[in-house]
């Protein structure tokens, strides 16, 4: 039996609608374009050369000792640091949800798991350095110790952990709530000690989660370009190396197979975890707990746990505060008073500063926005419409997560620099603002779309049919209906897609141009060269920025939010 | 309010239209609507019903336009519509989980798509305002709609889609989330708007009491195709099969072979006895037929026509109910009004009988 004329007049349908039609279209067009073509290039690239198809140029990377060496300090470092993170994000988890803790101890979690989202990249590389380097004000004043070498394996391992723990900590704190508590209480009703209830219940209904948690880290270490820059030393990784065989070595057919064998990795990586664990996770943990949970008060466990973890938290948040601290010092390391503000005059008055946060800022601003609402789109088309092209569309936006950021630099400069194709086409996007726009947007996409599509798929699908019934077109539909029931989503999309493309470095270092001064271009270089007071001055004025606009976002969304009042009565 | 009824009922003719969906798990395609062919005059009140997964649903989304036919067509008013996107035809729908824009009040709810069709603003407020009296809404324009009763919400679902004035009125089991007695409230209410307002609708449920008490026509699905079609008491006092007489109602089969022929009435040969069954339809003697009688059609007493054991007997109010075997066969039967009667108890003998005219023959 085979389908009728159904298809057909769907797409007739499609056809009357073209505003739709043309949504769709420009979306196809945009994510080939800027997403799947700069990929296929440098697989293209990498095989096909001037002697037609061949494996040369993998052989010849394959050949460097040094790019061997990157893959496995790559995976190595991705292993360890997916390993720990995992570990402290479950203690701290457990210890949120399980554990009867004090109020002040739940504040130091909420600062500690927002402050990675805020911060620029690299903060706790250049911070570790200033604590536990050569002239750490740790290593050399506290413990008088003058040889500590932070750089390197170590270095990049720590640092990566404190950026990503609070990442699997908000991941597994979810699951963990989802737990039923019946289920432990049952276990503990037929004898069973805290410890054996851990071992044989929540642990086995998590272990999906923490392999979730696990691959997620490992990815987002491999990925990683700005710590392994500025605290790797001579210990490169895979991104560091592929940035340095175009800047360094010239080699740009090198770097792009360099960087297929990176995508390649991550991709694999999230296949797993996207298509295996994730729904594995969700097929453990789908019942919502059915009460609250009676909390551990006993002080034996109370006490050790909620000590351990605030003294890791403290520790993380001293860690993120020594990078405006440090930028007050007249002299790191060697003259601590009388504190100062000439490294912030400086930034303005000799490091052409202004021009730097003016760039950054109406760039990410630009961005923003156009960001927010494509991600919408892409969401309100996924979840509430259906078409043809609508599985590409997810796929390719969804597939964008799986690509770290050096890779797509690299697409970048192979794709556009020449043309479209090597053939002039396009060439005049290069080393303009607006592609730089356009990278913001594609790195911030994945993460819009992915809490578009949560929040969407909340609200029941009948309420925009009828507002279509009604007589609505798809564009009344989607500003009338759609958009104003996500506006919080829309809103914190918005902020997101901001601050992502204000810190972001890894593919835009790759790509800026002496026209645009961008500042986490400006701190990798001052870090690099060694000059932490300017480059703390720097982060500290992001990380202000950043921060104020999600406290302004937090304040939008109370006074305009739709959400919450209707959220209210139900 | 001297002329509340509407100006342009109009008719729909489904032309042999089918749905093919894909089976998740199989991969394999099957008929969800099969060649369903239906003529529904303007104006009248006509019901979709079938157990869940019987296509009603999708019949009723096909006409709205958010599903697309694989075979067949669909006229509205005359005019085929396949080709027409949801926004593009005259149906408005009441959704089940009534769909109301959660960041509107009632007002503007109801306003919306007068609003799209570029009403004039005074004459959108009269009309509001006309309609929301209507369903007895009259005051609440202010409210946020997560302020109302669900019965409140029901009405003001149904507000939104009478008053652009629709060529027909889709209704998709818009009761299903309500409480009883709300139902039973609503369902008349329903019936009482449209019987003003002139307007055709279709309407689709899983209840068959909602469906009797409310249609003009009832159209019995099945497993994606029309098992009956026909007025209610049609319906319930004719089924074709033992599925719609089944579904509609409670009621008994009894078996046997026709004995003789004539005058409009058939003798039935059965295990235990013979009984007489009014009918149209002439039986060769010897023939098979199913005896089709309803509960409340049967009488128990010390004398009737079939005897039988009592099996149950359960006091339930208004009414006792009864099962009793007849040969092998459970009879059923519902004992009205049971205060002056004998009660017969589990273990007892009787005998069992009822008027030709309320049998039916299958």
């Amino acid at each position: 039996m085979a389908k009728g004329q159904s298809a057909q007049l769907d797409r007739k349908k499609l056809l009357a609608d073209p505003i739709m039609m043309t949504t769709i279209v420009l979306l196809i067009t945009f994510l080939t374009l800027f997403i799947l073509y700069p990929l296929a290039i440098l697989l293209v690239d990498s095989l096909y050369g001037s002697n037609g198809f061949s494996f040369a140029t993998f052989k010849r990377v394959f050949d460097l000792w040094t790019f061997r060496r990157a893959i496995t300090n790559t995976l190595k470092v991705g292993f360890v640091v997916g390993i720990l993170s995992t570990l402290i994000g479950l203690l701290f988890a457990y210890v949120e949800v399980y554990v009867k803790m004090r109020k002040v101890v739940g504040g130091l979690f909420k600062v500690v798991s927002m402050l990675p989202v805020v911060s620029p990249p690299f903060v706790l590389s250049l911070s570790m350095i200033m604590l536990f380097g050569r002239s750490g004000l740790i290593t050399r004043f506290l413990l008088g110790i003058y040889d500590n070498d932070i750089y390197g394996y170590w270095g990049i391992v720590i640092v990566q952990t404190l950026t990503f723990f609070p990442v699997c900590y908000m991941m597994l704190k979810g699951l963990l709530k989802n737990i039923d508590p019946s289920m432990e209480e049952a276990s503990r009703d037929m004898g069973a000690s805290r410890w054996k209830v851990f071992t044989t219940v929540t642990f086995p209904l998590l272990l999906p989660g923490l392999g979730n948690a696990f691959l997620v880290t490992f990815i987002e270490s491999i990925a990683d370009f700005a710590n392994p820059m500025i605290i790797g030393g001579s210990y490169d990784t895979l991104a560091t190396t592929i940035y340095l065989q175009i800047t360094g070595a010239m080699d740009k057919e090198g770097a792009a197979a360099m960087a297929v064998v990176l995508l390649c990795i991550t991709l694999a990586m999230f296949a797993v975890q996207k298509y295996y664990l994730e729904r594995k996770t969700a097929a453990t943990l789908t019942g919502k707990a059915s009460r609250a949970r009676m909390l551990i008060e006993d002080k034996s466990v109370t006490i050790p746990l909620t000590v351990l973890c605030s003294l890791a938290a403290i520790f993380v948040i001293m860690m993120y505060l020594c990078v405006p601290i440090g930028a007050l010092f007249p002299t790191w390391g060697y003259r601590f008073t009388p504190l100062t503000f000439k490294w912030f005059e400086q930034v303005f008055t000799r490091y052409r500063g202004l021009q730097a946060f003016r760039d950054s800022f109406v760039l990410s601003l630009i961005a923003a926005p156009i960001t927010a609402l494509l991600s919408m789109i892409i969401s309100y088309l996924v979840v509430k419409r259906k078409f043809k092209a609508k599985g590409f569309i997810e796929a390719v936006s969804i597939l964008a997560m799986a690509v770290p950021g050096t890779v797509l630099g690299v697409g970048y400069i192979r794709g556009f620099a020449n043309g479209l194709f090597h053939t002039g086409i396009l060439s005049g996007l290069y080393g303009t603002g607006l592609i730089l726009i356009i990278v913001f947007v594609v790195r911030s996409l994945p993460t819009g779309t992915r809490s578009g599509i949560s929040a969407l798929r909340q609200i029941d699908k009948s309420i925009e049919e009828s507002a279509y019934d009604m007589g609505a077109n798809s564009l009344k539909v989607f500003t009338s209906v759609t958009l104003p029931l996500i506006k919080d989503s829309f809103l914190s999309g918005l902020v997101t897609a901001f601050v992502r493309s204000i810190t972001a470095i890894s593919a835009i270092i790759l790509l800026v141009t002496p026209s645009y001064l961008l500042i986490t271009v400006q701190i990798n270089e001052f870090a690099e060269k060694g000059a932490f007071s300017i480059a703390c001055a720097f982060a500290t004025i992001l990380i202000a920025i950043t921060y104020g606009s999600v406290l302004l976002m937090n304040l939008i969304i109370k006074f305009f939010g739709t959400s919450r009042k209707i959220k209210e009565g139900k | 309010m001297a002329d509340k009824r509407v100006k342009n009922p109009k008719g729909v003719k489904l032309d042999h239209i089918s749905k093919i969906y894909q089976d998740p798990k199989t991969g394999k395609d099957f008929y969800a609507v099969h060649d369903v062919a239906l003529d529904i005059a303007p104006g009248s009140f006509v019901t979709l019903l079938g157990p869940s997964g019987c296509g009603k649903t999708t019949t009723l989304r096909m006409i709205a336009g958010f599903e697309s036919p694989d075979e067949g067509e669909i006229y509205l008013g005359g005019e085929p519509i396949n080709a027409l996107t949801p926004n593009k035809r005259d149906t408005a729908m009441v959704f089940q989980s009534y769909a109301l824009f959660p960041h509107y009040n009632v007002f503007d709810n109801v306003a919306y798509g007068l609003r799209l069709r570029k009403v004039p603003k005074d004459e959108i407020k009269r009309r509001v305002k006309d309609i929301l009296a209507l369903v007895e809404l009259s005051g609440m324009e202010a409210r946020m709609t997560n302020q109302l009763s669900g019965g409140q919400q029901q009405r003001v679902a149904l507000a939104r889609a009478l008053v652009v004035e629709p060529g027909v009125l889709l209704f998709d089991e818009p009761l299903s989330n309500l409480d009883a007695k709300l139902r039973v409230q609503m369902r008349t209410e329903i019936r009482r708007i449209q019987q003003a307002l002139g307007i055709t609708a279709i309407y689709v449920t899983h209840d068959q009491s909602e469906a009797m008490s409310i249609s003009d026509q009832i159209i019995l699905m099945k497993s994606g195709v029309i098992a009956q079609m026909g007025s209610p008491t049609e319906i319930y006092y004719h089924p074709v099969s033992e599925f719609v007489a089944d579904f509609i109602g409670e009621c008994n089969f009894l078996k046997g072979k026709a004995a003789s022929c004539g005058n409009g009435q058939v003798a039935v040969q059965l295990p235990t006895g013979t009984v007489a069954v009014e009918t149209e339809k002439s039986y060769a003697s010897g023939a098979d037929c199913e005896i089709v009688v309803r509960p409340e059609a049967i009488r128990i007493a010390d004398e009737g026509m079939l005897p039988c054991k009592v099996e149950l007997s359960c006091f339930m109010g208004s009414y006792q109910n009864y099962h009793v075997r007849v040969g092998d066969t459970l009879v059923k039967i519902t004992d009205n009004c049971p205060v002056n009667k004998k009660i017969y108890k589990v273990g007892d003998q009787a005998f069992i009988s009822f008027d030709p005219a309320c049998a039916h023959l299958l």
